[in-house]
């Protein structure tokens, strides 16, 4: 199944500095992220992804009454928080959670899973 | 120059009118991708799991938590999203402003850095 | 359905509780549907209950169920009309999943899934699906009671104190959601093991405290589900004899399990520790939970050390073993207490080992520390905090001091028979 990873910022991140919690501890300690990429690819679980340019920079389009409306960011809305993205292709939720825990945003910030549904069942 | 278009609700959608809004969603989408110039690329798209569905993941200190639900809240909930590559930021906007969600919801446009 | 008579009636009950999560498991595995899993379970003890008086208990109770059941299964899919492969793929998949014959072996395919886990039952797999972190604690909660021990929806709803609806609402967004969400069937493979275990262990540990049911719960009904944890626990320690903390968490459930008798006295008043007749006690609890924790003591231990349960349950050995009030070997409690704070320094463990200090070592020493607790702020408002402290007062000879401090934990009791407890201390102390 396939898992969109939102990459996120958290405006109440980690206090605890990186060094000050021992790698032992998790099991999987998170990666670097050039590190990351090339794990996830060398194990070809990731289809695309990247990070995103700041939320000033989004666009958001709406169509109303035949008219296209363009708004330029930065908007006060929550999924500003997204700071890049991923699609991961995994046997389940664990193999996505095993991915997504060794990011460096899931230390800094937060990771969010969600599966894509088939289009047939929206 | 490649974008992220992200798919989500509008607390004021547009008014359908009644001959389109018997379209089902596959065939809406269907004709959204004949409308895609030969010269964009799609790289991947795909409606995704409502907010019910959603893990959060995160490590603080040497805890691994995974949270219920989405991290990314709010009453526009994020409902799909399109990859594509196009030439700049008004042909990435055209084609969104043909998606039928430009006018159920909303779609931001996220340029990748750097393109 | 006629009326089962009283040995068929027995045994059902007793297969119900060994069979139940083993039948569902196994439906689960072969079908991939929860509802009809739980319904064919149903079916079957239904079945069971109608066929067993007229024809006896079979020989293999557990087998005869799993047998109904699974052809149950098909005849549902079947009419919902699922096609002939999906069928057969059904009928022929094992009813049990492999166990390890040391005799026969087996082939190398299925010694290798069994080996990556290092476990192989469809019960353990259901386990830690109903226990998995992707799922809200309170889900996990009554995906365990419903699919795991079978507790009917309307019973539930009743320990919870919710109108049966909103929880039937519950158990299907839970089931709903292990589906969306993409959580797997499975027993996490080994170097996920340790973390998930730990998951399951606080599941069954919440469901014996009652800890997410409302404090003014239904006490019966609370020691039912007490008795499906000691269960639960028990299952786990039977499918991982090998991990320490799940032999731990066994150890202190039976220990705690041990004194139920003597917490209450026959008015429902709650009954100190110091105070309750250890003749009432379950000696053969405190037997086996004292070789439980022995035993998991001796294991190897993951890279953190003695595990949580396990110095809990050593801590509830040193009182359930010792002879009298008196008798109770408080330094060895203070010490225990000193490492379960290391591993899990929370304000509740700081608090009791605050209490075993001021036994050890004199009120004093005991009051100081719970000032250095008051003083942190963690547990304001937390009604054992001034408990604890008119205990030590008391034992001080303190007695003004006492009374204040009973005071404050009288108002801050969140049951009735906590505050019958402080107002007969407050009586004694004649105030």
């Amino acid at each position: 199944m396939r898992f969109l990873m939102f990459v996120c910022v958290d405006p109440t991140p980690d206090h605890i500095p990186t060094a000050a919690t021992t790698a032992t501890a998790l099991a999987a300690p998170p990666m670097d992220i050039n590190d990351w990429v090339e794990d996830v690819d060398r194990r070809g679980v990731r289809v695309t992804g990247n990070e995103l340019t700041p939320a000033d920079q989004t666009v958001a389009v709406r169509v109303r009454d035949g008219e296209t409306l363009r708004t330029d960011g930065p908007f006060p809305e929550a999924h500003e928080l997204i700071a890049g993205f991923d699609i991961l292709e995994c046997a389940d939720l664990d193999e996505a959670i095993e991915i997504a825990r060794r990011h460096p945003m899931a230390r800094d910030g937060a990771i969010e899973l969600r599966p894509f549904r088939a289009l047939a069942d929206v | 120059m490649r974008f992220l278009l992200l798919m989500s609700t509008d607390s004021h959608p547009d008014t359908f009118d009644a001959s389109e809004a018997d379209l089902d969603a596959v065939t809406a989408i269907d004709r959204w991708i004949d409308t895609i110039p030969e010269h964009v690329r799609l790289i991947e798209g795909s409606p995704i799991a409502g907010a019910g569905a959603a893990t959060t993941v995160r490590i603080r200190g040497d805890q691994l938590l995974i949270t219920d639900g989405p991290f990314v809240e709010s009453h526009e909930m994020i409902n799909g999203f399109d990859v594509i590559d196009c030439a700049d930021l008004d042909e990435a906007i055209a084609i969104a402003s043909r998606h039928p969600v430009a006018r159920g919801g909303r779609i931001d446009v996220r340029p990748f850095p750097g393109a | 359905m006629s009326d089962p008579g009283p040995a068929a009636s027995a045994a059902i009950e007793t297969v119900f509780h060994e069979e139940w999560g083993r039948i569902v498991a196994s439906l689960i595995r072969r079908t991939g549907d929860w509802d009809l899993a739980e319904e064919c379970a149903q079916d079957a003890f239904a079945e069971a209950a109608t066929r067993w008086p007229r024809e006896g208990v079979p020989r293999r109770p557990g087998a005869w169920l799993t047998t109904v059941a699974g052809n149950r299964a098909l005849d549902r899919l079947r009419r919902r009309g699922v096609e002939a492969g999906k069928l057969r793929e059904v009928a022929t998949m094992p009813d049990t999943d492999p166990v390890i014959d040391p005799a026969t072996g087996l082939d190398d395919a299925t010694a290798d899934a069994v080996a990556s886990s290092g476990i192989g039952d469809d019960r353990l797999r259901l386990i830690f699906t109903c226990c998995h972190p992707a799922l809200a604690l309170d889900a996990r909660v009554v995906l365990t009671l419903r699919t795991l021990c079978g507790l009917t929806t309307p019973r539930i709803a009743r320990a919870f104190l919710l109108p049966e609806a909103t929880m039937a609402q519950r158990i299907v967004r839970a089931k709903r959601r292990i589906r969306d969400a993409g959580i797997p069937y499975r027993v996490p493979p080994a170097e996920l093991l340790p973390e998930r275990t730990g998951g399951v262990l606080a599941v069954i540990y919440l469901l014996y405290t009652g800890g997410y049911i409302p404090s003014d719960g239904d006490r019966p009904l609370r020691d039912d589900l007490s008795d499906e944890a000691v269960r639960l626990a028990r299952t786990m320690a039977a499918l991982m004899p090998d991990e320490p903390e799940t032999l731990g968490l066994l150890a202190l459930l039976l220990l705690q399990d041990a004194r139920r008798a003597a917490r209450v006295d026959s008015a429902g008043d709650l009954v100190p520790l110091d105070e309750q007749d250890r003749s009432r006690w379950d000696a053969a609890r405190i037997a086996e939970g004292v070789a439980l924790v022995d035993r998991a003591l001796r294991l190897p231990q993951g890279p953190s050390g003695t595990g949580p349960y396990q110095i809990q349950a050593a801590i509830a050995a040193c009182h359930a073993t010792a002879l009298d009030a008196a008798a109770t070997d408080w330094v060895e409690i203070a010490g225990l207490y000193a490492a379960l704070e290391r591993r899990t320094p929370t304000p509740i463990v700081r608090l009791n080992r605050a209490i075993a200090i001021g036994m050890a070592d004199g009120p004093n020493a005991g009051l100081a520390r719970l000032a250095a607790l008051e003083t942190e702020g963690e547990l304001a408002g937390y009604h054992l905090l001034p408990a604890a402290r008119a205990d030590l007062l008391r034992r001080a000879g303190r007695l003004p001091a006492a009374a204040e401090a009973y005071r404050v934990a009288l108002d801050g009791a969140p049951t009735e028979p906590e505050r019958r407890f402080f107002q007969r201390r407050l009586g004694e102390l004649g105030h």
